[in-house]
């Protein structure tokens, strides 16, 4: 329903006493996307979840000495869960619990500098492109469509391949390359219909720069689908960096993390009988890409006014 | 519609020069070239280097990108030094097998879809439905490779009822009809796996378009006019929700590329993917430049064949 006009309230009625507001005005993108959270309790168990894991990682990686983890034990090769090893050890005789925990430390890691970095990127591109049109509009999404149509994992490997000095940052940097033409997509057309809109014309013509415009006008608007997109590009590029990991092309060898340690499922004998080693890695993914998928789908519905149950 | 089509082809033409080039470049700062994998240690480095002048490796890279293209659009893409065969060759053995596993994949995932699709559209809400839903959240989240591994573990492992590995049980006679009940068998596992995760953006795509579809005023006509419930779905609802499907054909096909390489890395399934992999890991980098750049077509094709489907399909987004 469209909300009714200060003229259509007033109409017939005595005008209101100055300094009273006119109609309730709506809330804000935020505090919408923080309703739509607390009702749907699958989303919130799962944010608790996310933020509870990420939290109990990160403080007990300052406490754990990664050295320490990754030190092979060659008394303790491939050991069944105890005591002395809560998660059993692998191959190389290092404890899987510690690894798990430096592992997830790291894939989070990776997948929230790439998500952030992708972000800028592609937030830059579309709202530029989609703002001010023509020439600029144009060039940006030949290079999106032509980023687009590469095949994106092979070229990544082949690019980790040839990279000399390989190292996390070259990692972030090659997945980030690859990454954010869908977001700038994405923002380029809501921006591109945003431009369209009264608002942006009248302050325009009230001599607004465009910078003023792009960043206190248009940008508020878009707060919202931006945060669904990186919540969901979240998950993915947790996926991601553990399945390139998992092949071999993620975290270099003496740096832990969930797709390394799943790769060690790659050898058909740990994969059959030694499930404790790459097991508990695949199941975090799992979980963790679940959870934030779910907070992802619960602020995509509080985006869309049509879908919001609230 | 013709006209369409051409102008959509001409802006492949740039991307597949781009693409080109950049293959090239990524090849040009692989260590190695054509001489490699040909020459053995012993050999004076003067006569080395006349080679390379001989082969014209020493000339600016776009003189070099000039002769390399034109070998590649003659089907020339040098030799694998690992295989010491020309990579036309080795690619031609395997490429049979990702066809296979890929036509599979395909045909899974629409008869998963299909099915899932419409019942969850036409009940929708029911409890039926809601576990579809439920399925296609958990794989639209669950990666493949996890998804693929556990059911490696699960059916092929512990359970034993299909091969762990390979294409073919080793000795079959090929053109018998053992030997292609022996590839299908070993094919029904990968495929299966990747389907049962491709397939939920489709089955999501499907359900909504039919909830879409079915509170139109057309349908209410329908009903008026006393169409049986199953005619209105199988022929007034079904028809027009199938066509955005058959429009995302095309990037279907290209979301199978990333896909394969998983699957066939995880099965041991001898197909191209495979053979990228093992390839980059020994640098015989002259397949690797090949399969990059085969790929990256397919998917410009795929793009191109989506395009013109969505085209047909919808006159309104027509290249204009």
């Amino acid at each position: 329903m469209p909300e009714p006009t200060a003229r259509e309230m007033t109409k017939g009625e005595p005008p209101l006493p100055a300094g009273l507001p006119l109609m309730e005005k709506s809330p804000p993108g935020l505090i919408i996307l923080w309703r739509e959270i607390v009702r749907d309790k699958l989303a919130l168990a799962s944010l608790v979840f996310v933020l509870l894991i990420t939290s109990a990682v990160y403080i007990t990686s300052f406490v754990l000495d990664q050295a320490q983890v990754v030190r092979v034990d060659l008394f303790a090769l491939n050991k069944p869960p105890s005591s002395d090893h809560w998660l059993g050890t692998d191959y190389g005789g290092r404890d899987i619990f510690g690894q798990l925990i430096i592992g997830t430390r790291n894939s989070l890691t990776i997948a929230f500098l790439v998500t952030a970095l992708t972000g800028l990127i592609g937030i830059t591109v579309g709202v530029v492109s989609g703002y001010f049109g023509g020439m600029i509009d144009n060039f940006f999404m030949r290079v999106v469509d032509f980023f687009l149509i590469l095949p994106f994992l092979m070229i990544v490997i082949a690019f980790i391949a040839v990279v000399p000095k390989y190292s996390i940052y070259s990692f972030t940097l090659i997945m980030t390359a690859f990454l954010w033409m869908g977001i700038a997509r994405l923002i380029r057309s809501k921006a591109l219909q945003e431009r369209e809109l009264d608002y942006v014309k009248a302050s325009r013509t009230m001599g607004s720069s465009h910078a003023a415009i792009i960043f206190k006008q248009i940008m508020p608007n878009l707060s919202s689908i931006i945060i669904v997109t990186m919540t969901l590009n979240l998950a993915a590029n947790i996926g991601l960096e553990s399945g390139l990991s998992f092949l071999g092309f993620g975290f270099p060898e003496d740096t832990p993390s969930l797709g390394t340690l799943v790769s060690y499922a790659r050898n058909a004998q740990t994969l059959e009988s030694r499930p404790w080693i790459w097991l508990p890695a695949s199941a975090l993914i799992l979980v963790l890409m679940l959870s934030i998928n779910n907070v992802g789908q619960a602020l995509k519905r509080a985006a869309d006014a049509r879908q919001r149950r609230g | 519609m013709i006209q369409t089509i051409g102008r959509r082809m001409t802006i492949m033409v740039p991307q597949i020069i781009l693409l080109s080039i950049l293959v090239f470049l990524l090849a040009k700062q692989m260590p190695g070239d054509a001489l490699t994998g040909l020459l053995d240690p012993t050999i004076d480095p003067a006569a080395i280097e006349a080679q390379r002048e001989r082969l014209g490796l020493n000339n600016p890279w776009y003189v070099q990108y000039w002769d390399w293209i034109v070998n590649a659009l003659q089907g020339e893409f040098g030799q694998s030094f690992r295989f010491k065969m020309p990579v036309t060759d080795l690619i031609g053995e395997r490429i049979f097998n990702t066809f296979w596993l890929s036509l599979a994949t395909l045909v899974l995932t629409y008869l998963i879809a299909i099915p899932l699709g419409i019942f969850s559209g036409r009940y929708n809400d029911t409890l039926g439905d809601r576990m579809i839903t439920g399925y296609t959240y958990l794989g639209f989240a669950a990666p493949l490779f996890i998804f693929a591994l556990l059911m490696l573990w699960l059916f092929g492992f512990k359970m034993g009822w299909f091969p762990t590995g390979g294409s073919v049980t080793p000795g079959m006679v090929p053109g018998t009809l053992d030997h292609l009940i022996s590839k299908i068998y070993h094919l029904l596992l990968p495929a299966t796996s990747m389907a049962l995760i491709t397939t939920v953006t489709t089955v999501q795509l499907l359900r909504s378009e039919i909830i879409d579809i079915k509170h139109r005023e057309f349908i209410h006509t329908a009903r008026a006019k006393g169409a049986s419930e199953s005619r209105i779905y199988n022929r007034h609802i079904l028809r027009n929700s199938l066509l955005p499907i058959a429009a995302f054909f095309g990037y279907e096909l290209t979301g199978l590329i990333g896909g394969t390489i998983f699957i066939e890395n995880i099965f041991s399934y001898p197909g191209m993917g495979e053979l990228f992999f093992s390839s980059i890991l020994l640098r015989d980098f002259s397949v690797v430049v090949t399969l990059i750049l085969l790929y990256g077509v397919a998917s410009i094709i795929g793009a191109l064949v989506s395009d013109i489907i969505l085209g047909l399909v919808d006159p309104r987004i027509r290249i204009k």
